[in-house]
């Protein structure tokens, strides 16, 4: 549908366009800079070409970051997803208790991410972390500064309590717009409970369920304050994923040329991916092109 | 002020939705897009409005090209299928809205507002909310606030077929007189042939995008241009025979023939298809000269005043609408008779050849 | 498949429903005879379809039984009652493809595959949908699919009853056509009950056997199409069936003379006196005829409508508006302002209720 034309629409998004530049677009041109040129940091810079590219690309290290980080993304989805799907499929559609619900399952995402590290890290301390000193007091050995596993797990399922949250809204919002006659049909038909939710209810929560695993997707691919917080990459670096590697490369090392490298590098396989997910999706289950009116 | 479409079309994604269509409609006329479903009905009053941009052709009001103004800028006013009001304003409030977005006094808008009230009947209800209104007062909530405005042109989107027959039937009743009080041009859209022969004015028949045929309702109907477009306008569906003429001869069902009667006589040799309406085939002999076939009773239904009686004649469904409570039972061969002045002649590619000697006298 | 028997049913959407006007549907006794087909027939908001969710066990009512047989099924959910529901909107599961679509009812009841082949292609065949028996069900037009939500009511055998909640609202007129000779020939050959919930009265009238008109939560009259047409024994249904109405006016009634104004009218039964204010002759527009001169109401003719078939005059009386319909081909000229009414057909309500009067 292409409307009647009217100029005065960039006016109004001229202030936004501006925003943008300075903030994204012009700071973004500079890393490119540093990534294909050497520095000591006196304003010099050497031609260095695609020399800091084949420093990250070649590098163990950030292969090891990279392979940890999809374990842990791959992990992250695998548990929200399903979680947030049945979370949201429990969450009542009528009645006074929805406002009270969908008050309750926001709040976890309303939390300052740094806070919601701090959460966490003093909850799985040793000494006077409730979850910690439980979980030691009953005899299981936890401590997730010196044990990788715990590490780990403390970290998903920090996650995974922050985040579920908005997989079930947003499933809970396309659940809700299915009409009430598709359940009534169903039961007409005998339809057991699964074959209800295979056949009615995942068909219609197709769009929203792409749209948070998307999101889930590129959020947990680049997550860096909640695991810095409670484990600062630790213990060793069996935490440490990616844009923590990138912060201790550019700001601790202080090495400009490669961390520039490895941010390009990094937005790019993330573009990737995202491009490549969203077309797996969208064209699962397309035959037909045909539009219909009103569908 | 009039409106001229000319050469205009639309494509979404290379496929076709609006045919180069040029039509032009009067001042103070009421005009009915009658078509099924996805014929373009509503592509096409979109394009009127400006809604959308056509992708060839101009539109005119009075002669100057407004194909690229903004809606907003032209005077025009819509009323959809789904009784579309703003939910959290009153009645009042809602017909007042385009008042208070002209910038009229209060005193004014006050009695622009009570009049169209009055003219759509809502007066006692101009506090309620729209949800408060049952189907057929929200839809006259949203007449009244397309007529307010004083806009030359105002598009009606299929606006009775959210409400009840008996309800659509008052309405429908109504609208004509709101249609001489505007003194607008009126463009109603319908999926319904009874409709369109109720509402009078002129009639464009679509189908598949395009426009087949549009004038003076009663010559739109009695004597359509084209197989296609006597089918859309017919309600029940027309019934259609196939012949071949040669000499005083018509042969059809590749066996039978019979003498070629009336107008058939005075067609040249040749194929054709005959339409004729259900209303025309009956189940007693006409007075005069007649056709007579033999056909099957498929089902019949009975409404209280008519019957209609499927009939199988060969591989065609044919419906003969007959006056009082007849039932022949299923299965059972009767004998069915059309006077061949109900005829109307197509070609086999649906040209009309000539129509029918009964609309013709008229 | 059995009788449906309704028993003091009454349903109210409030808890605690204190008068009348709190009830969605006022009390109830009727049974459904097994095998017929019946039609719902009322304007909207007359509890036509809390009435049909009721006997399909989507609602529970808040008084009164609902009966299979003998059997009581009140409080028995859906699934448990064998029954088929088509709705307003096509309901079909548009991952799978049509044939799944309508053999979903009986894998769901474990039915063998072999029975579920041949039970679903009998009623593709029905419905004319072979052909797209192997197609998706998405991308299928708005008739096709609402053909497959009927197949999927229709394709189990042991059904005791077939509801249909206006199931042709978004279907085009031309293909209505189609689709109501197709339920009609399907009644014949399956013979369930078949209850069929409308506010047209074309569907009504030309799909059952037996048509319960309801307003505002009644059953005003129960009977068979012509019965309904002929003779309605309410004012209501006089209006609502018919295209235009019946016309209603007040009169006075003088043994077998109806008296409007100055005219009188001769009636084709004899009536005692009514002891009410409010007494009115009903006559259908298909009963009364213009006229030239002699004896009938002087109108005046406001409007002449062509409906190709007919012509629908719209007359007024004092005020009162006057629909007559005149055949194509009957003259109709500027000379006619008096109308006649065929007395046969003239009916005589008290507070808008039939009465019978006595033979002439």
């Amino acid at each position: 549908m292409d409307k009647t034309v009217n100029h005065r629409a960039w006016f109004m998004v001229l202030p936004v366009v501006l925003l943008v530049a300075f903030s994204a677009v012009i700071p973004l041109m500079t890393v490119v800079n540093y990534s294909i040129q050497d520095t000591f940091g006196n304003n010099q810079f050497f031609w260095a070409g695609l020399e800091w590219f084949e420093q990250i690309l070649s590098s163990e290290r950030f292969h090891n970051a990279l392979l940890r980080q999809f374990i842990f993304s791959f992990i992250i989805l695998g548990i929200e997803v399903p979680l947030g799907i049945i979370v949201a499929l429990s969450m009542p559609k009528r009645g006074w208790t929805v406002s009270l619900c969908l008050v309750l399952m926001a709040l976890p995402l309303l939390i300052p991410w740094n806070v919601v590290g701090t959460i966490w890290q003093i909850f799985g301390r040793v000494d006077i972390g409730l979850l910690g000193a439980t979980l030691n007091a009953l005899g299981i050995d936890y401590n997730y500064t010196q044990d990788w596993l715990a590490a780990w797990l403390t970290v998903i399922v920090m996650d995974v309590w922050h985040w579920t949250s908005l997989v079930a809204l947003l499933c809970y919002a396309g659940l809700v717009s299915i009409p009430q006659a598709y359940y009534q049909a169903a039961r007409i038909d005998g339809a057991s409970r699964w074959k209800v939710f295979r056949y009615i209810e995942l068909p219609k929560m197709n769009r929203v369920l792409l749209i948070a695993i998307l999101l889930r997707f590129m959020d947990s691919f680049m997550i860096y304050t909640e695991p810095f917080v409670v484990t600062g990459g630790g213990p060793g670096n069996s935490t440490t994923f990616l844009s923590i590697d990138l912060v201790k490369m550019a700001i601790g090392q202080f090495d400009l040329g490669p961390a520039a490298a490895f941010s390009l590098v990094y937005f790019l396989i993330i573009l990737l991916l995202s491009w490549v997910f969203y077309t797996v999706m969208t064209n699962v289950g397309v035959d037909q092109p045909r539009g219909e009116k009103g569908q | 002020m009039t409106l001229t479409l000319d050469g205009v079309s639309k494509l979404v994604d290379g496929r076709t939705h609006i045919h180069p269509t040029t039509l032009t409609l009067q001042r103070g006329s009421l005009n009915v897009l009658l078509g099924p479903t996805l014929s373009g009905k509503t592509s096409l009053m979109r394009l009127m409005a400006g809604l959308d941009r056509p992708s060839s052709g101009k539109v005119l009001w009075d002669g100057e090209d407004v194909t690229g103004r903004r809606v907003q800028d032209r005077k025009v006013a819509m009323v959809y299928q789904q009784f579309i009001n703003y939910p959290t304003l009153s009645v009042f409030e809602n017909i007042a809205s385009p008042l208070r977005l002209q910038g009229l006094a209060r005193k004014e808008i006050r009695r622009k507002v009570e009049d169209a009230a009055e003219l759509v009947k809502l007066t006692p209800l101009l506090q309620r909310k729209p949800l408060e209104l049952s189907g057929g007062q929200q839809q006259r909530t949203a007449l009244a606030r397309a007529l307010v405005k004083g806009a030359e042109l105002i598009l009606l989107d299929e606006p009775l077929a959210n409400l009840d027959y008996k309800l659509r039937e008052e309405l429908r009743a109504e609208i004509p007189r709101l249609f001489q009080e505007a003194g607008a041009i009126f463009v109603y859209a319908t999926t319904e042939p009874h409709e369109a022969l109720l509402l009078g004015g002129n009639t464009a028949t679509l189908w598949e995008g395009k426009v087949t045929q549009f004038g003076p309702t009663p010559q739109v109907y009695r004597q359509p241009g084209d197989a296609t477009t006597a089918s859309v306008f017919s309600d029940p569906p027309m019934n259609f025979l196939e012949f071949t003429k040669s000499g005083g001869h018509m042969v059809y069902r590749a066996e039978q023939s019979s003498p070629a009667l009336g107008a058939v006589g005075a067609l040249p040799d040749g194929r054709y298809r005959a339409g004729f309406r259900a209303n025309h085939l009956t189940i007693e002999r006409p007075a005069g000269e007649a056709l007579s076939f033999t056909a099957q009773v498929a089902i019949t239904e009975l409404t209280g005043s008519e019957s209609f009686v499927h009939l199988d004649y060969g591989k065609d469904r044919w419906i003969a609408l007959v006056h009082g409570v007849r039932a022949p039972a299923v299965g059972q061969a009767i004998e069915v008779f059309v006077d061949p002045a109900h005829l109307y002649f197509f070609d086999e590619a649906g040209g009309l050849v000539a129509t029918a000697a009964y609309a013709a006298a008229a | 498949m059995a009788r449906i028997t309704l028993s003091n049913l009454a349903h109210s959407y409030l808890p605690h429903p204190k008068g009348a006007e709190d009830y969605a549907l006022k009390r109830i006794d009727h049974a459904w005879e097994d095998g017929k087909a019946y039609a719902l027939l009322g304007p909207s908001g007359c509890g036509k379809t809390t009435l049909l969710n009721i006997i399909s066990g989507l609602i529970t009512p808040s008084e009164g039984r609902v009966l299979f047989g003998e059997r009581d099924v009140t409080e028995l959910a859906t699934e448990q009652r064998n029954i088929a529901q088509v709705f307003q909107f096509p309901v079909v599961y548009d991952t799978m493809t049509v044939f799944d679509n309508l053999a979903f009812p009986l894998r769901n009841r474990g039915a063998d595959a072999a029975a579920v082949d041949a039970r679903v292609r009998a009623v593709a065949e029905m419905l004319d949908l072979t052909g797209s028996l192997k197609r998706k069900a998405r991308g299928l037009t708005a008739d096709a699919k609402q053909k497959i939500s009927l197949g999927r009511g229709m394709v189990r055998e042991d059904v005791a009853a077939i509801l249909f909640d206006e199931p042709l609202t978004v279907i085009d007129p031309q293909l209505k056509w189609q689709l109501r000779t197709q339920l009609k020939a399907l009644h014949r050959e399956f013979t369930h009950t078949m209850i069929y919930v409308t506010h047209d009265q074309t569907e009504a009238l030309t799909f059952a056997d037996e048509v319960v008109v309801m307003f505002d939560g009644e059953v005003v009259q129960i009977g068979a199409p012509e019965d309904l047409f002929e003779r309605p024994q309410h004012t209501f249904v006089g209006y609502f069936i018919g295209s235009p109405g019946m016309n209603v006016l007040p009169a006075r009634i003088e043994g077998s003379v109806a008296r409007l104004g100055e005219t009188a009218l001769p009636l084709g039964r004899a009536y005692d006196a009514l002891n009410t204010e409010k007494v009115e002759i009903g006559v259908r527009p298909e009963f009364a005829s213009l006229t030239g001169e002699g004896d009938g109401l002087p109108v005046t003719i406001k409007r002449i409508e062509d409906v190709g078939r007919h012509r629908i005059v719209r007359a007024d009386f004092h005020g009162q508006e006057i629909n007559v319909i005149v055949t194509e081909g009957a003259s109709l000229n500027a000379e006619m302002t008096r109308v006649r009414f065929d007395p046969g057909h003239v009916n005589v309500y008290a507070d808008g209720w039939l009465v019978e009067g006595s033979a002439l």
